[in-house]
């Protein structure tokens, strides 16, 4: 077990150093956007962008470079931001508490709901109302996040007054808490889609579950219907959504990009896209190393949690 | 003998209880036979999936809406008229019109080939190149395997729509770099399904008898790994296009898609957000409602192309 989690959390890091190298890459390929002339403006002569490039040693081979951007890097330096007179590491802790408030409540609502239902329609298989929910998934699934928070915001702010159309607005996230009411939509938002989804991967694994040898055998040996659900299949059926959870990280930070776009709500994902309209790079690539290591971590827990839960996982993979 | 015979007991459960009728022919008859049986059947399964059906109708009727539908419905969609700006939908006007006057159902029209040509070259290409990756990857194994997919490893790890705005921002905007900027992320997913397929293709006997008669890997990879994950394929890059449409509505929601007067349908609605405050429904449900369709009539046939290219499988 040891060994497996040491051996996943090495390639965990290995995958982390190659998120870093490939954001330095992508740094480098961007077409007429260097260093000196975005921080110097488009007045600046040939000799001033070279002082700065020796300054600040873009005058070194690629190699060097690279590894004194991992260096500050592991040191917390994220470089500094072209327009907003801040350094990005500032921007981040400032701002990456909102998202973590914002991701973290959505998913405690989509899998509060997303499970029992998965169950409930997986019981009901084939039925009218299993069919319902499936449609209402399906469409949930096939919908873009903007969209639906769109339709959320015209019926519950514009025509039912009964929450604000906009996400919190103060500056730290212990403000965001006295302004539950303004988070509302954009966690249903949020939460909706990833629920769609969830609740997919419950109702099939519920079922497959439920045609098991060790279904049978508790029900032969006279557990009751409720028992054989919530203790026999319940809990082999949550294995695979453990996993989700920690796999889908990657996919809840897109859309809470996309939602924090909608409900201007100031998490990484809006300065992120505000910083792509100003092309400031230097927050631009922070925020990618940054959710890049949210999604590393999101999958190395996923496996470690499987391994735990599920004792042949660790002998398969060893 | 036996070796005459093998051939048939082994082919002849898939064409679907097909009775042999000419025992002394059947040497010549059996591969283009089960060939042929095996889309049959395929398309038989997929054809009774009544959402299958529904879901091509959907698509056909968006290719035609789209590309068809301009030479009947004439509109101006590249001249503003701010004399006609935000028209409630009327008899000239069936769905209204737009902040610079164009008519709502011609912008759908246009906006819809945009959304369409980009979804479906982006999967295209994202297909293509993924196959190719995983499938090298899957049957070379060892160190080739170990550095083309820790690469797809790495390259997951950045979360998809914070890649493609990034690439959005640094390279020219036009409907070839969205195309290249949406396959760029999609490409990962067919790469890491062909190696697994690739995998257990390449201990297969006919792979080892092309090897034995001194058939390159490359020739395996073209010829017999990547036909044969054909299934998975088709059934991925079907719900690649759905993805697609909705991560290129994403990029022009969020303004960094399409310059005007050109659009698609993720930037009407993006368009249409401005004015969500004023009532002007025809602003945001009409767009909503062509990406949602299209993509749940995608999402539709690769259910269904999965439960039919899955029986295929199981009978093998």
């Amino acid at each position: 077990m040891l060994g497996y989690i040491i051996r996943r959390v090495l390639q965990a890091i290995l995958i982390t150093i190659g998120v870093t190298l490939i954001v330095f890459i992508l740094l480098h390929i961007i077409p007429g956007a260097s260093v000196a002339r975005n921080v110097l403006g488009p007045r600046a002569n040939a000799a001033q962008i070279a002082q700065f490039n020796h300054e600040n040693g873009l005058d070194q081979p690629l190699p060097l470079q690279y590894l004194t951007y991992l260096w500050q890097l592991m040191h917390g330096n994220f470089g500094f931001s072209y327009k907003l007179n801040q350094t990005v590491s500032s921007l981040l802790v400032q701002y990456l508490p909102k998202t973590l408030l914002l991701l973290g409540l959505s998913y405690i609502v989509a899998i509060v709901i997303a499970i029992p239902l998965g169950i409930y329609q997986a019981v009901r298989r084939n039925k009218p109302d299993d069919y319902i929910f499936t449609g209402a998934s399906f469409v949930l699934y096939s919908m873009p996040v903007f969209w639906l928070g769109i339709i959320l915001i015209v019926l519950f702010s514009f025509i039912l007054h009964w929450f604000p159309a906009e996400g919190p607005q103060g500056a730290f996230v212990t403000d965001d808490l006295g302004q539950l009411s303004s988070l509302i939509l954009p966690v249903a938002t949020l939460s909706l889609v990833t629920i769609a989804s969830f609740s997919r991967y419950m109702r099939s694994s519920t079922l497959e579950n439920m045609v098991q040898d060790y279904t049978r055998t508790a029900r032969a040996k006279g557990a009751s219907n409720s028992r054989v659900l919530f203790v026999h299949v319940l809990r082999n059926a949550m294995i695979p959504i453990l996993t989700l959870i920690g796999l889908s990280v990657g996919y809840v930070f897109s859309g809470a990009l996309i939602t924090e776009a909608l409900f201007n709500y100031p998490g990484i994902g809006y300065i992120f896209w505000n910083a792509t309209l100003s092309t400031d790079y230097p927050i631009i690539l922070g925020v990618i190393v940054v959710t890049g290591f949210a999604t590393v971590l999101g999958s190395l827990m996923a496996d470690v949690m499987y391994a735990i839960a599920d004792p042949r996982v660790r002998y398969r993979r060893a | 003998m036996s070796t005459l015979d093998q051939p048939q007991t082994i082919a002849f459960p898939l064409p679907g209880g097909a009775t042999q009728e000419k025992p002394g022919e059947v040497q010549d008859i059996v591969p283009a036979f089960e060939a042929q049986g095996v889309w049959r059947l395929a398309f038989n399964v997929f054809v009774q999936n009544r959402l299958a059906v529904v879901g091509v109708g959907i698509v056909v009727f968006m290719v035609l809406f789209c590309f068809v539908g301009p030479f009947f419905y004439h509109t101006n969609q590249t001249a503003t008229n701010l004399a006609n700006e935000f028209l409630a939908p009327s008899h000239a006007h069936p769905l209204g019109t737009d902040e610079d006057g164009f008519d709502i159902v011609g912008r759908l029209m246009i906006g819809g080939q945009t959304s369409l040509e980009i979804g479906i070259a982006a999967a295209l290409i994202a297909t293509v190149f993924g196959v190719f990756w995983g499938a090298v990857a899957g049957f070379f194994g060892g160190w080739i395997d170990n550095l083309l997919m820790r690469f797809v490893d790495i390259m997951l790890a950045i979360p998809a729509l914070f890649l493609l705005l990034f690439l959005a921002v640094a390279f020219p905007r036009n409907v070839f770099t969205l195309i290249l900027v949406v396959a760029v992320t999609a490409w990962l997913i067919p790469a890491r399904l062909v190696r697994a397929e690739a995998l257990t293709l390449r201990t297969r006997e006919y792979v080892q008898a092309v090897t034995m008669m001194g058939g390159g890997g490359f020739r395996i990879v073209l010829r017999h790994i990547i036909p044969n994950s054909v299934g998975t394929i088709m059934v991925n890059a079907t719900f690649q296009v759905a993805d697609a449409i909705l991560l290129v509505a994403a990029i022009n929601y969020l303004g960094l898609g399409i310059a005007p007067p050109a659009t698609n349908w993720g930037a009407m609605l993006s368009d249409g957000t401005t004015y969500i405050a004023n009532g002007w429904w025809w602003l945001i449900y009409p767009a909503g409602l062509a990406i949602v369709l299209t993509v749940v009539a995608f999402n539709f046939i690769g259910d269904a192309l999965r439960d039919a290219l899955e029986v295929r499988l199981q009978k093998r």
